[in-house]
């Protein structure tokens, strides 16, 4: 791994990403030259279409697909010439990931899905159930610990699975439409959680369709045909002058400004 | 305001100031709690036009307050009201109107346009979710004010991503 040859305050950055999927005789470009910096303890989401390539940044990111070209470093450090093997132990120290569909192990149970991270990394026996305990608890899913993932509720289920992206601490929890399969009373629950793991310091990256989400964020950034279309700080609404609108959020508008 | 007060009135005559806390109560922070003196001034249109009417009631070393009771008219409008479907979406939007004559002059771009328009949803998303994250003890009715205007947001946040895909 190269150094970074100029100073880098940014935990995460993208330079000229791209990412080419092979289609018959030629190719699609599904990511098409993104720049992208995310700080340290930033909450970042990525939304646009459908269709946009907002998935496929987030896996190129974090090492699941490899990128075509472009640079991708990680604390520092030059991360996207890496190999597989090396990526999963750059993950496994430093990167979370949460899925839409949890993707927990279906043959160990709720507490064993969130020490193995740990125990992969290194941990003892005792610190990777200490810490799975902890999470649990914060989670409120202690009462679960030993059931096997079906007997969950698909909001609990992702409560698990985000117990297991945080169980080493990453530097970068990377999500990918984490409330996308849930009902609105999960959804709120597992954005309640991303909030409080945002207020506690955690670095979140993003890909939703939930606008709420961006309601959470620090920043969003909108992806249109593979390219950043708009990279913005959400800041609150003020009160725009002379205008009325009697409708629910016009009237919270101007309670508001 | 007029029927939201023949409402409560319905109920139990009330005077202006009862009003104004019963209408907080229920609706919570997000509802923009009418001042006093809109609540009366309110009260008093309603009673020149025969739907409700006034008893004063004497209170010691304070001024005589107004009690005020529905009329038969009051109870007759607002049976109406209640009854009658309210308007659905606008079909006319001023945004709308910008994002596609503007750009027809050369005055703006249509991403551009978008681009603004979108942060200032986003920014009263935040609003309205660091408004929901402290409503932990509100009534239903102010909980679920606050997320009818999420969704409407919803709603004009995703129409705006279809403006996007077709006119960009």
């Amino acid at each position: 791994m190269r150094q970074d040859p100029e100073p880098c305050t940014a935990l995460l950055r993208a330079r000229g990403l791209v990412k080419e999927y092979k289609s018959g005789g030629g190719s699609v470009e599904a990511v098409r030259g993104v720049d992208l910096e995310v700080g340290a303890g930033e909450f970042v989401a990525i939304m646009g279409p459908s269709g946009s390539g907002k998935s496929t940044l987030l896996h190129v990111l974090g090492g699941l697909e490899p990128a075509t070209r472009g640079e991708i470093w990680l604390r520092g450090k030059r991360a996207d010439g890496l190999s597989p093997s090396a990526w999963a132990v750059l993950r496994r120290r430093h990167v979370g990931f949460v899925f839409q569909f949890f993707n927990l192990l279906s043959t160990m149970t709720v507490a064993d899905n969130v020490e193995l991270p740990a125990l992969l990394a290194g941990a003892t026996p005792k610190q990777a159930r200490k810490r799975r305990e902890e999470l649990l608890a914060e989670l409120g899913i202690t009462a679960k610990a030993d059931a096997p993932p079906s007997r969950l509720s698909g909001g609990e289920q992702q409560r698990v699975a985000l117990a297991r992206a945080l169980a080493n601490e990453p530097s970068l929890l990377l999500a990918d439409e984490p409330t996308g399969n849930l009902d609105s009373a999960n959804t709120n629950d597992v954005l309640r959680l991303l909030r409080r793991a945002h207020a506690g310091g955690q670095t979140i990256l993003m890909v939703t369709h939930d606008a709420k989400v961006a309601g959470l964020a620090d920043r969003v950034v909108n992806l249109f045909d593979g390219m950043i279309a708009d990279d913005a700080r959400v800041v609150p609404a003020q009160r725009l002058k002379g205008q009325r609108r009697e409708t629910a959020i016009g009237n919270f508008l101007e309670l508001s400004g | 305001m007029r029927q939201p007060l023949l409402a409560l009135l319905a109920k139990e005559p009330a005077h202006g100031y009862e009003l104004k806390l019963a209408l907080e109560q229920t609706f919570g922070q997000a509802y923009p709690s009418p001042n006093i003196g809109q609540i009366y001034v309110t009260l008093k249109r309603l009673e020149q036009d025969g739907l409700v009417r006034s008893q004063d009631v004497e209170q010691d070393s304070r001024p005589n307050k107004k009690v005020y009771e529905l009329t038969e008219a009051g109870r007759g409008l607002l049976a109406a009201w209640v009854t009658e479907p309210i308007d659905g979406p606008r079909v006319r939007d001023e945004f709308f109107m910008k994002l596609v004559l503007a750009p027809l002059a050369g005055l703006a771009d249509r991403m551009e346009l978008i681009n603004s328009q979108r942060r200032h949803y986003f920014g009263i998303m935040r609003n309205l979710m660091d408004m929901q994250a402290g409503m932990d003890r509100a009534t239903p009715a102010a909980r679920l004010l606050v997320e009818g205007a999420v969704l409407h947001l919803q709603a004009d946040l995703d129409w705006l991503e279809r403006c996007q895909e077709e006119l960009v």
